[in-house]
């Protein structure tokens, strides 16, 4: 028998979705989608608003190992972080298709909800890993401070990457586009909300070092190779507007605070 | 001078070298700053599509040689610096800091003698390492000619060690560059070889033992300065990853940098970028697609087509032994298709334990068919629909690397 459509509103978070899915199960709903509490709302179905309650979201996230396997449960933590278009919906059919079909649900990879999945996550890790590189921070009073722009939801994945690079560093990484900060120090961390974030206006050491690595940066291409199709391939313009080599240093306005454009 | 200076000089003068890349090795944990990871990191791509990973500079550009295909040949009228230690670990540091890079790339000019120019890269990387704890990704380049201690005591501060081979025969060498011996390259090779194998033996008994070139040994070589054919490279590049254990060989399309009558005029020359790609992929095909040099080229055909890919223009010649079943073939044969890469042939081995693979299901899973379809069926069937001969396919293959291979010059290419 098919199960009754809701929509859910839920408040965005993962143990918030998570306990989405014990709601359903247990009340045996199909949710129909999902939204946030700041989006309008659909009229179509009836409305379902769940509470975060974080020991039913940790029953769920204990099943995901047993039941979909390692693999199957990165999917799915993962899968939350990527910008696949209905993420929630999608990662609901999945959760549906590996607890009845186990672990092997993984390999099953010409299925299009495992296919889909399996793209989003890629497209999440790779634009990770480009960011380990394309990120740069600034010196602010012996504050590492960076900002970058991603479109998948990379801070937890960068964590660790940033914490062992300068395990004797704070730093503070924000996010434009999710509006998130991570900050981190002394091996303690944290990823916040954060509406506003900018920048200081550079001391002479951090403006020496930007003008140096400008210099490298456009000594090291050699003329007789140009080739800036290859580099955009490479590293696609939308990154740019966060990196050191592509911003000139405008002379400093009188009273405002500058914000790196 | 200021640094500024010094950079933009020591810079300009590493430039020609191709390597770039910062994998090899993982490191994390422990003080002071740094870690590395197997896999390499690019931080930025430079006007020309190259990698940026490391901070790639000369410690000096003085040379008392006078290679003729080098911009730093003592003849040559240029402007001449040297780092110091301090500058130089600052430098590192600072860039570091601010994630530009992963680490350092030195290498050196060889100024006074072999020993001397040892002997202060040393220095910059024991102060880079010791007082300011640096633990990312350095790569140094042996000089040839040193004394086997000092390349030992550079090998223990590096993550990679190179020394670069210059060019693909002894004749050439020998030609260009009077002052060097393929001996002189060649020993320490050998010696660094046995290096790292003794040190990986080491680090089984003990511990703590020291680790010596962790990431290995590279070396390149410049193209299209001298007459070798891609067959005598390729088999030379295959010799070397076999005898000397090599991580990398990288290719270097000659820049013209010479007036030496012995070298490709400056006027109209062009960089062989092409020839250079070709060379890369069939590399890589040897790297990880167990492919042998004898297989891909030989005397009938010492040179690549320049109008497909290696691995096309090879399946091409065997089509014998096509079309496979995807759902039979095994990793390595389906490692032959064109167009199956590394992560496809993974994709359709652990998909195909599911159920029998269909060509939309091959699509659905990221295979690209654009290639592969006229090489493979999917339960004894070819895709529906496809009719070609196989002059047909060749002319296919071909459009299909057109648009990359498209630009002003013939020898611009977009790809790589
Ligand atoms: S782009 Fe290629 S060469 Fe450069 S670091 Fe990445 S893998 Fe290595
Ligand atoms: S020894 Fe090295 S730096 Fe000096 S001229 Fe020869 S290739 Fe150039």
């Amino acid at each position: 028998m098919e199960w009754p459509k809701f929509a859910y509103t839920y408040d965005g978070s993962f143990a918030g979705f998570l306990t989405c899915v014990f709601t359903a199960y247990a009340n045996q709903e199909e949710p129909a989608c999902f939204l946030t509490h700041q989006e309008g709302q659909a009229a179509l179905w009836p409305e379902r608003t769940v509470d975060t309650d974080h020991e039913r979201a940790k029953r769920v996230y204990r099943s995901l190992s047993p039941r979909l396997g390692r693999q199957g449960k990165t999917l799915v933590t993962y899968g939350f972080l990527t910008c696949l278009d209905q993420r929630e919906l999608c990662l609901w059919d999945f959760l549906k298709l590996g607890y009845a079909k186990g672990p092997a649900v993984t390999r099953d990879l010409t299925d299009p909800r495992v296919a889909a999945l399996n793209k989003a996550v890629l497209h999440l890790t790779r634009e990770a890993h480009l960011l380990k590189g394309f990120t740069r921070f600034s010196d602010q009073g012996g504050v590492l401070a960076g900002e970058i722009a991603p479109k998948n939801r990379v801070l937890p994945l960068l964590r660790p990457h940033f914490a062992a690079r300068y395990p004797e560093e704070a730093l503070a990484l924000y996010d434009r586009t999710h509006r998130e900060a991570l900050f981190c120090q002394g091996g303690k961390w944290a990823i916040v909300p954060l509406d506003q974030f900018s920048l200081n206006q550079p001391g002479h050491g951090e403006l020496d070092y930007r003008g140096l690595w400008r210099r490298f940066y456009d000594t090291i291409a050699i003329e007789g190779r140009y080739n800036p199709k290859c580099r955009m391939t490479h590293m696609p313009k939308r990154y740019w507007g966060t990196m050191t080599e592509f911003q000139r240093e405008d002379p400093p306005p009188a009273d405002t605070h500058l914000r790196q454009i | 001078m200021e640094l500024l200076d010094k950079l933009t000089i020591l810079a300009d003068a590493a430039k020609y070298d191709a390597a770039c890349t910062s994998s090899g090795v993982d490191r994390r944990g422990g003080r002071g700053m740094g870690s590395t990871m197997a896999a390499g990191c690019c931080h930025s791509f430079s006007a020309d599509g190259r990698c940026i990973s490391l901070l790639k500079v000369l410690y000096t550009n003085r040379c008392i040689y006078d290679c003729a295909y080098c911009v730093n040949r003592r003849s040559n009228d240029l402007p001449r610096a040297a780092f110091t230690p301090r500058e130089l670990a600052e430098l590192t540091m600072g860039f570091y800091r601010r994630n530009y890079i992963e680490g350092l790339f030195l290498s050196s000019a060889v100024w006074v003698s072999p020993d001397r120019t040892t002997e202060e890269m040393i220095a910059a990387l024991s102060l880079l390492r010791k007082e300011y704890g640096f633990r990312g990704y350095i790569h140094a380049k042996a000089i040839p000619g040193a004394d086997p201690a000092l390349t030992e005591r550079l090998g223990l501060l590096a993550d990679r060690l190179s020394v670069n081979i210059e060019l693909p025969s002894q004749d050439s060498l020998h030609k260009l560059c009077p002052d060097k011996e393929k001996k002189a390259i060649l020993a320490p090779m050998a010696q660094i070889r046995d290096g790292i194998t003794q040190a990986k033996g080491e680090l089984v008994k003990y511990r703590h033992a020291p680790r010596f070139a962790p990431a290995g040994q590279s070396t390149q070589m410049i193209i299209g300065a001298t007459p070798e054919s891609d067959r005598h490279i390729l088999t030379l590049t295959q010799a070397l990853y076999d005898k000397y254990k090599l991580k990398r060989v990288f290719f270097s399309a000659y820049m013209p940098v010479s007036d030496s009558a012995l070298l490709p005029a400056r006027r109209d020359f062009q960089p062989p970028l092409l020839r250079e790609h070709r060379l890369y992929q069939a590399d890589w095909l040897l790297r990880f697609y167990h492919f042998r040099a004898e297989e891909l080229l030989d005397e009938a055909s010492p040179n690549f087509d320049t109008r497909v890919d290696p691995k096309c223009a090879w399946a091409l010649g065997h089509m014998d032994r096509f079309p496979v079943e995807v759902n039979r073939a095994d990793y390595e044969t389906l490692l032959r298709v064109p167009g199956i890469g590394v992560t496809s042939a993974r994709r359709i081995l652990t998909a195909r334990r599911v159920g029998p693979l269909t060509f939309s299901g091959l699509k659905t899973l990221g295979v690209v068919l654009k290639r592969a379809q006229y090489f493979i069926t999917c339960s004894g069937k070819m895709l529906e629909g496809l009719r070609v001969s196989p002059d047909g396919v060749l002319r296919h293959l071909v459009a299909l690397e057109k648009p990359a291979l498209a630009g002003d010059q013939p020898e611009q290419l977009s790809l790589f």
